[in-house]
């Protein structure tokens, strides 16, 4: 049998420890349970198997088939191959959590980079080395701020996706935690200031806002949220999406106190929503309530550098039932993807790509809005995702463009009731204006049929 | 013999230094959130950057570089053909919320995946969203709630361990709000049942238990457990670290558990990544199935889709529909292995685990506590060797990276002392798992400061890791 070398040698094994049959080692396991056989289909040759993943993979249309615009967060980025091939070194690949640092130093310097550049990135002190995505890590965040200051109320704004939402308030249980939400403003798309004011007060653990939030737009009122949150003794958490942080300014500067997204457009591909890579950083002086593994540096016995895990104690493998969390495996290797592609881009790459996706969020959204029958519902500065009204069924317009093998934005009316016929789009430095000139007439002739 | 390289390799930022730079706002930008100053990230060479990571994959371990028998890790090899396939762009350029017409592709892997996990477990129904072992048991959690809540049982807040549990275990019963109760073994290192009976009570809203458990011994008495539990009403949970004993040989939901979940980072052959992504499916019997996750994948005449009505489910754990890429690797390892090679993954894995058992036994230089016969893997105690020499389980770990070799899992489970537990796994052939033992045997002989003073071979010496937590230094800007 392949990937089982001691296959071919098992007799004599057993004979070795003078044992009859294998099954003598199974021989702790009750007859009524012991089953002879799994009533599932004999091993498939290596060849056949990727024959049959071949005839698999042609029944999805992947972004180079299908020229999507959908928003809502997951957008194809390019990914370097720089990347892929540093991710594809096995010593990294198949290598577990690095409970030995002496045989992980790669790994663990590898991940101590990528702390140091998403601290820099969010304005934080310091950063985790991941959590699962950008959605369990916002669930995170308000687990730590109860624990922080033991206050029982999250606020977030009603504008976030749904997804987020519901696995915000599947954590929030265990330790009570009441999840408020706020309106947002119909006119602007913006977290609605005067209501979050009226939820926010001495109860409230912390306040979440997004930047860009869930319909592409900035919320601009970032100094006058931190100051009147900071007032009523509550923490301020971030949710970023870290391609807009080349041009805009990181949630340090306007006084975060935890930064939190999803970082999977660092060099990860779309993958169908998973692997996904959470960012999560904060405040130094919280980062004993912090949630997942910290990477640290320190020394050798011969005062050499060298890394290790740090701050284990807050861990569940030495704390168990009072660890900050549970979290075990998390996703190493979006991380080191990530890193990789913050290597290879820089500072000054980041910014062009920042403006690219900026620029190009701004051309299409001009363009959309230049047909007849759709308009941008909302006043604020967009980054690269916004919404559109649709005069006519938003579903039926996206079955036609998908004739087209365009898939059109995503329709929000069953999350939103409010945003009927509304699609929320999205681009990047991937769509290429050819593309975008594909759209915009095909929804030019959608409109007048 | 593995060896690694050893290279004072800089930070990034130290191989090329960042400065801050004053950048043209972008005007359109409302003036709260204008960035005046370019991100001090180092901008590197692409030939620095592969240089610089190239020389880190050197200094690190992994399943390719040799044996790595970490305990409850199941840190098999895997299957190069599972992570190419995945890297298709026809996989990789989905994104979730396509028309389901253009992921039917998708959508077949995961409903024949959910198919082929009931069959290997005995369970009716899979939720493939939870994005590791540990999150899957706190799915676990929130569908015991649920469940006891949807039967007006308000009052079970108590959930059973077994003190070998992994340390997820009540970290994620604590997460999900639970009470622990923790038990503890027999002298076999077994559940104790007379204690199971006295702890359970109308407030015991489940009993976790791991089997084999995390000694490696098979629990004999599950079905009695299994009467146990459910005469109370509670349920019974399968951690399924260590599921790679029993494939095909034995089922959880045979054995009466309600909830189970997977890793299929671990039996599933999918890699570690260096801590993730991985995967840790939840299975549940019939009476659990309302409350899974949404979306459910299914199937009518024409074609896969999503199923989002589901008014009782806890709703969602996990963006989307959970670590896909992570799925797909375990779909195409099931595939290849199919019900004879996963039965023979198992038995191999056993006999590999009692091989190197006897073995090292036989030597008389490391003790067993707890009943002979193990499975996938085995915990043995050094606690000799600190009595006669003062070596510790921490200190053969370190001696072992000297001769090339990964270390076992140290100091757990917690009711051994001095515990070095072994997991070989199938991977390994009879002359890595004879070379494994041999260093073991020569390090109990070595003298003793040779073995507190390894390891010499790596790229650093023994890490300071108190240091490291008295002084946290976790960026570059806090150095």
């Amino acid at each position: 049998m392949k990937f089982i070398p001691n296959s071919s040698i098992k007799d004599m094994m057993l004979e070795e420890m003078r044992i009859n049959d294998v099954e003598e080692l199974f021989s702790d396991i009750p007859k009524k349970i012991d089953i002879k056989k799994l009533d599932m289909p004999k091993s498939l040759s290596q060849q056949n198997t990727k024959q049959r993943l071949r005839r698999i993979a042609k029944k999805n249309k992947s972004f180079y088939d299908v020229t999507s615009f959908l928003g809502g967060g997951i957008k194809p980025h390019y990914i370097p191959s720089v990347v892929k091939s540093i991710i594809s070194r096995a010593e990294f690949y198949t290598a577990y959590t690095p409970y030995q640092p002496e045989a992980s130093q790669g790994f663990l310097q590898a991940m101590f980079e990528y702390q140091s550049m998403i601290a820099e990135l969010t304005g934080m002190d310091i950063s985790n080395c991941s959590l699962y995505g950008g959605f369990t890590a916002l669930a995170e965040a308000a687990l730590m701020c109860t624990r922080i200051n033991r206050k029982k109320t999250f606020v977030i704004p009603q504008n976030i996706s749904w997804e987020k939402k519901s696995i915000l308030n599947n954590y929030a249980k265990g330790p009570g935690i009441e999840v408020k939400e706020v309106s947002y403003d119909i006119k602007t798309g913006k977290i609605d200031l005067e209501e979050l004011k009226k939820h926010v007060d001495e109860n409230t653990s912390g306040v979440y806002i997004e930047n860009p939030n869930f319909f592409g737009v900035f919320e601009d009122k970032v100094d006058e949220i931190s100051s009147f949150v900071k007032d009523t003794g509550s923490l301020f958490v971030v949710g970023i999406d870290p391609i807009s942080l080349g041009v805009t300014k990181s949630p340090g500067e306007y006084g975060a106190d935890i930064v939190i997204g999803e970082g999977r457009s660092f060099g990860n591909p779309m993958d169908f929503g998973g692997s996904s890579l959470g960012i999560f950083a904060c405040k130094k002086e919280y980062v004993r309530q912090m949630p997942g593994r910290l990477i640290g540096m320190t020394k050798d016995t011969d005062g050499k550098r060298a890394f290790c895990m740090a701050l284990q104690t807050r861990e569940q493998h030495i704390r168990r039932g009072r660890a900050t969390s549970n979290i075990c495996t998390n996703e190493g290797l979006c991380a080191l993807a990530s890193v990789s592609y913050l290597s290879w881009i820089g500072g000054n790459g980041l910014e062009k790509l920042s403006r690219i996706n900026f620029e190009k969020g701004q051309k299409l959204a001009e363009s959309i809005e230049l047909i007849d029958g759709f308009k941008g519902i909302f006043s604020g500065v967009h980054f690269n995702e916004f919404v559109i009204k649709c005069k006519k069924d938003a579903n039926k317009i996206n079955k036609k463009l998908l004739r087209r093998d365009i898939q059109g934005g995503l329709i929000l009316d069953t999350w939103y009731p409010k945003l009927k016929n509304c699609m929320l789009f999205g681009i990047t430095e991937m769509h290429a204006d050819a593309d975008i000139e594909k759209l915009v007439s095909a929804l030019k002739e959608e409109s007048h049929v | 013999m593995y060896r690694s390289a050893v290279y004072d390799e800089p930070l990034l930022n130290e191989l090329v230094s960042s400065k801050k730079e004053k950048i043209k706002p972008l005007d359109i930008l409302p003036d709260s959130l204008k960035r005046n100053e370019k991100i001090n990230i180092p901008d590197i060479d692409e030939t620095q950057v592969v240089r610089h990571f190239h020389h880190l994959s050197q200094m690190n371990y992994g399943i390719d570089s040799g044996i790595y028998p970490l305990g409850s890790c199941t840190m098999k090899y895997n299957p190069k053909i599972c992570g190419e396939i995945a890297s298709w762009d026809g996989f990789t350029g989905t994104n979730p919320y396509q028309d389901v017409s253009t992921i039917q592709g998708n959508l077949q892997v995961m409903f024949e995946l959910e198919r082929m996990l009931c069959e290997i477990t005995g369970m009716d129904y899979f939720s493939l969203q939870p994005a590791a072992g540990a999150q899957g048991e706190f799915l676990g959690m929130l569908l015991t709630r649920a469940y006891h809540e949807s039967n007006k049982d308000f009052e079970r807040n108590e959930v059973i361990l077994p003190d070998t549990s992994h340390g997820t275990n009540p970290a994620s019963v604590a997460m999900a709000g639970f009470k622990l109760v923790e038990i503890s073994s027999t002298k076999e290192g077994t559940v104790d049942l007379d204690v199971l009976e006295k702890v359970l009570s109308e407030k015991t809203a489940c009993f976790m238990l791991t089997n084999p458990n995390t000694l490696g011994i098979f629990e004999s008495e599950i079905l009695e457990i299994s009467k146990l539990v459910h005469d109370t009403g509670a349920l019974l949970y399968y951690d399924g670290a260590n599921m790679n004993a029993i494939m095909g040989k034995a089922r959880p939901g045979d054995m009466g558990f309600d909830i189970v979940h997977l890793n299929l980072h671990k039996t599933f052959a999918t890699p570690h990544g260096g801590g993730g992504p991985g995967s840790g499916p939840v299975g549940v019997k019939m009476k659990l199935e309302k409350f899974l996750p949404v979306p459910r994948v299914c199937k009518n005449k024409k074609e896969y889709f999503f199923d989002y009505d589901a008014p009782e489910s806890i709703g969602k754990i996990k963006g989307y529909y959970g670590n896909f890429s992570v799925l797909l690797k375990a779909y195409i390892y099931i595939l290849m292995m199919g019900r004879d090679g996963l039965r023979e993954s198992s038995e191999i894995a056993v006999l590999n685990s009692n091989y190197m058992k006897k073995k090292l036994l036989d030597s008389g230089r490391y003790e067993l506590p707890y009943k002979e016969l193990r499975k996938h893997e085995f915990v043995l105690s050094c606690e000799k060797l600190k009595q006669e020499k003062n070596v510790r389980a921490l200190d053969v770990a370190k001696r072992l990276l000297d001769y090339g070799f990964h270390p076992p899992t140290i100091y757990f489970p917690l009711i051994v002392k001095e515990a070095l537990m072994i997991e070989p796994t199938e991977s390994e052939s009879k002359e890595d798992l004879n070379c494994y033992v041999d260093a073991l045997i020569k390090i109990a002989d070595e003298k003793p400061e040779i073995v507190k003073n390894a390891p010499n071979n790596t790229p650093v010496k023994r890490v300071d890791d108190v240091g490291a937590t008295k002084n946290p230094v976790l960026t570059w800007n806090m150095i």
